[in-house]
Order: C-alpha cells, then structure tokens, then sequence
C-alpha cells in the first residue's frame, strides 16, 4: 500500500518533470510561429541612399517587412515576388501598405546594392542596410534570427541562414502577425483587406 | 566586357513563346528548365527544372557544369521551425519512376560566379551529371526576377 503511494507519487513527478521540460524546449518555436502578446518592432535602419530610416516614419501605415539577403536567389526572390504581387493587386490601396525588404547581409548588400535588388521585384519595396548593431537590435525586436555561416563554397566564403517568415506590423507599430514561407499573396492579400 | 564575344556565343535569344523542351539521355529526360534574370554578375542565380526517370533503375543527379557560371552547385533550401538556408546537396536522388522537382524553396541549382548577367528571355546551356544516365545538355530559359515557375503552356 505504502509502496504504491511512493509508485504514484514518482509517476506524477516524472509527468510532471516531463511536461515542464516540454514546455521549456517548445517555448523558443513558440516565439517564433505565434505570438499571443503584443509588441512593438522597431528598426534604425539607412536605406540604399544612406538616409536613416525608421518605423515612426510609416506610422499609420501597414508593413511588410522581410529579412533576408541579395545573395539568396531563391528564398529570398520567392517571397519578394509574393510580395510584389501583393502591392500590385492591392490596387489603390497600396498606399495602404509600406513593403520592407531588411538586409541581414548588410555590409556586401550596401556594396552590391539594396535598391537595385528591391526595385526589381517592386518599386515600392524598400531596400534597408544598416550597420551590423542597428541590424542586430531589428532583428531582435522583430524577434527574428539570422546568421553567418562560413562556407568555403559559397560566394565570399560565407552564406546566412535566417528566418524566412514575412512580418506584419500595424499602423500604431504593433506586431500583428506572421506569414509563414511559402504563404501565396492571395493569402498575404486577403489578410490585409480585413484589416483595412 | 572582356569577354562578350563568347559569352554572347552561347546567349541564344528565345523564340516567341518558350519553348520549354524536353530533354533526354536514356530513362532520365529534364523538362521545365527555367532561371530568374540577374542584376549584372555579383550574385549567384538559380536554376530550377524537373527529372522525370522513367527507367527501373534509380539515378541521381551529381552536378552540374554551365559556361553561365565558374562555381555552379547543387543546393537543398530547408526551412527548420521558420529559419532557411541553402546547404549543399551532395546528389539529389531521382528514384526509378519518379519525377523530381528542383524548384522554389526546395533542391535548386545554384549558380555561383555568373560570366555575363541572365537577360530576360534569353536561354543558356547547362550539362547535368546523372550516377547512371551520364551528361545531358539542358537548354535552360531565363524568365524575370519575379517568376515563380517555369512559362510553358503545359507547366503546373
Ligand atoms: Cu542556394
């Protein structure tokens, strides 16, 4: 009887060990797919001209924002393009919607060009290379990652690896939610009008 | 500059309407070979097709040499809980029977040290290396930077 009780017991702890833990692994992924509290995203960030740009100017206004780099040819153009279709089948309303593309490869994008690359997919794309700590602290505050990998077989011997998620930030600022990669612009469209 | 002679060589302009030709060397046959235009030669472009085996013995597809590019690759996009990148992809198998796809956000060629920018509707050859169909030339049709897939008529 006694040693049943002691069986119990230890069962309960092992649960409860073993839903604690699983809490504890799920909870960055969480971060990362859905958030249930609200947050602001702020970036500091020079465009392609070296003028410092920043979220406050586009108050009022609904952004797009995507991290990502000009030597990712396909990731990168996939969702840009899904984003250009967006702002072209938003009609008049695109005043609406301010499309943002942030380099996470800041130093060699300033060198290759960011609006060159942005503007091919969509003149209202705007392209941002900030130094590498006004980068980090976006990134951050959109509780995006990004990282270098050194590859010797890769252009300038490194690639990156980043999150591939299309940002939606509200008029006052506020992180309203994310598109997954991959999700079609009619989706990504269908979504903007409800709010409008 | 120095070298526009033989790069315009093997930049053939395209006819009207994209051919999307299939092309086959034994059981494996490649269809929809389609790239997105360059800003000039700074950064790698991409190459997406299909390989249809129609044989009963399994293939893969080793790599790839194109006069397009000095560093081409075959690379493998994987998105692990949000986060993409690009490794290299050793081989990419083409099972007996199989159709597989080297297309966005997936297995793509990656075509690193471009000799001449990809002009929009223009082509440029590639020669894959299959395990057991040996080199096949692809004619590979270079569409817009905000293309999503291949422009044939019988493409998905
Ligand atoms: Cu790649």
């Amino acid at each position: 009887m006694r040693l049943r009780h002691i069986q119990i017991g230890l069962w309960v702890m092992a649960g409860l060990a073993a839903l604690a833990y699983g809490a504890f692994i799920l909870r960055p992924q969480m971060n990362t797919q859905t958030h249930e509290t609200t947050f602001r995203s702020e970036f500091f960030l020079a465009d392609g001209a070296g003028q410092l740009r920043t979220t406050d100017e586009f108050a009022g206004k609904f952004q797009l924002v995507f991290f990502g780099f000009t030597n990712c040819p396909d990731v990168c153009p996939t969702t840009l393009s899904e984003v250009a279709q967006v702002m072209d089948d938003l009609g008049d309303a695109a005043a609406k919607v301010q499309p943002i593309f942030i380099s996470i490869d800041p130093e060699r994008d300033r060198r290759l060009g960011i609006d060159t690359f942005a503007h091919a997919f969509h003149p209202a794309i705007l392209g941002l290379t900030g130094d590498a700590e006004a980068t980090r602290a976006a990134a951050e505050s959109f509780k995006t990652f990004f990282e270098r990998e050194d590859a010797t077989d890769a252009t300038d011997g490194y690639t990156m690896s980043h999150s591939a998620a299309l940002y939606l930030i509200g008029p006052k600022g506020d992180w309203l939610r994310q598109f997954d990669y991959g999700t079609p612009a009619d989706a990504i469209l269908s979504d903007l009008k409800s709010r409008f | 500059m120095k070298n526009l002679l033989p790069a315009m060589a093997f930049l053939l302009a395209a006819p009207m309407a994209q051919a999307c030709e299939t092309f086959t060397s034994g059981d494996i046959s490649v269809q929809q070979a389609w790239s997105r235009a360059s800003i000039g030669t700074g950064r790698p472009a991409v190459l997406y097709l299909e390989i249809t085996n129609s044989g009963a013995m399994d293939d893969a597809l080793l790599g790839l040499t194109t006069p397009a590019a000095s560093m081409p690759m075959l690379h493998e996009t994987t998105v692990t809980d949000g986060v993409a990148a690009m490794p290299h992809a050793a081989s990419i198998p083409v099972p007996a029977g199989q159709t597989v796809a080297l297309s966005p956000g997936g297995f793509h060629g990656m075509l690193m040290g471009l000799t001449d920018p990809l002009v929009e509707g223009q082509t440029f050859p590639i020669t894959l290396t299959f395990e057991q169909a040996g080199n096949l030339d692809v004619t590979v049709d270079i569409l817009s930077m905000r293309a999503k897939g291949a422009a044939c008529d019988d493409a998905k």
